[in-house]
């Protein structure tokens, strides 16, 4: 016996779950006095090499752990354990973006007590990572001078999902012609009115700025050393 | 390409709300914002082969395409952008507030007894 299709409403967000467990995460980072910042960019912006040059600045004042999202090596764990002393690679395997229960799981057996800063290394990619929820407080999208100009508005869910860019390797600009006022123009118009900062990690040109900028996310941070 | 998760998620849950009522399922409708971060091309894709071997082998995957709607406090109106440049046409202030084109959501599903 067959009846009449029935339309049941649902109205839920596809990713409650994930939603869910980064408001817990969240509630958890503040309460434990951590500031939980995560980093996107396509492969190959820069990301490691920045996270090693701003651990080796701020690790001296704060008590930084680092989590690094990776398809599969775990040679980012590996540098960054260079200028940190916690850090955890999360190999995603075929994914291609964390999520907020791998974030989870990834820091069972941490006191985050005794943590300042969490820094959040995401799988190198500009579609996917734009859809999750990390729990974190700031997410920075990084852009390298390599890439052209106009990774902003081919990319603008990404940058439209982050609360400052960084354009790394600026050392590196004049060789690409890298037309700077058209990078923060195309940033401008996909997510207007966002920080923008120029870094180099290897000259260390700008890292001063964002590590300002990371500190004073974090009001709770002074007095915990 | 983690449309394949994203239908994984919306198969998901609609399960848990079909073992509540029992039927066949015939249609999935979702809400997909242009700054959803999903690819609806790809999710098509995707769900037919997340569907295979679950209890929604077979269903329809119907998608509202959602626009971006943009409220500018300065000349307190709205406008429909598009996500490469989202700054007011008319003031070119840049703080706008986005009231849609971030939605993924699971509107509705349609059953049979």
């Amino acid at each position: 016996m067959s009846s009449q299709p029935r339309i049941i409403e649902v109205r839920a967000r596809v990713l409650k779950e994930n939603d869910f467990l980064a408001r817990a995460l969240r509630d958890r980072f503040q309460q434990a006095g951590v500031t939980a910042i995560s980093f996107v960019s396509s492969p190959g912006a820069g990301k490691t090499t920045f996270l090693e040059k701003l651990m080796s600045m701020m690790s001296a004042q704060h008590r930084i752990a680092a989590l690094v999202g990776d398809l599969a090596t775990e040679n980012d764990a590996m540098r960054l354990s260079r200028s940190c002393s916690q850090v955890r690679q999360i190999t995603t395997g075929t994914v291609c973006h964390l999520d907020a229960k791998m974030i989870a799981g990834a820091l069972e057996g941490w006191n985050l007590d005794n943590l300042d800063f969490l820094f959040i290394e995401n799988v190198g990619n500009l579609v996917c990572p734009s859809s999750y929820d990390l729990g974190e407080q700031m997410r920075f999208v990084l852009l390298s001078c390599t890439e052209g100009e106009d990774k902003p508005l081919k990319y603008p869910t990404i940058f439209n999902t982050a609360d400052a860019a960084l354009i790394t390797k600026m050392d590196l600009a004049a060789a690409a012609e890298f037309d700077l006022p058209a990078a923060r123009r195309n940033i401008q118009s996909v997510r207007p009115g966002m920080r923008v900062l120029e870094v180099s990690s290897k000259t260390g040109m700008g890292m001063g700025d964002v590590t300002k900028l990371i500190e004073a996310s974090a009001p709770s941070h002074a007095g915990k050393i | 390409m983690h449309e394949l998760s994203i239908a994984l998620s919306m198969i998901e849950q609609i399960e848990q709300e079909t073992a509540k009522r029992g039927g066949k399922v015939e249609a999935v409708y979702v809400r997909v914002g242009v700054l959803s971060g999903v690819d609806t091309q790809a999710l098509r894709f995707a769900y037919d082969l997340a569907c295979e071997g679950s209890g929604l082998a077979g269903s329809r995957l119907e998608i509202e395409d959602i626009p971006l709607l943009v409220y500018c406090p300065q000349c307190s109106s709205t406008h429909e952008p598009r996500p490469q440049n989202i700054a007011c046409p008319r003031c070119i202030t840049p703080e706008q507030e986005i009231l849609h084109g971030r939605e993924l959501e699971v509107r509705a599903f349609e059953i049979v007894q």
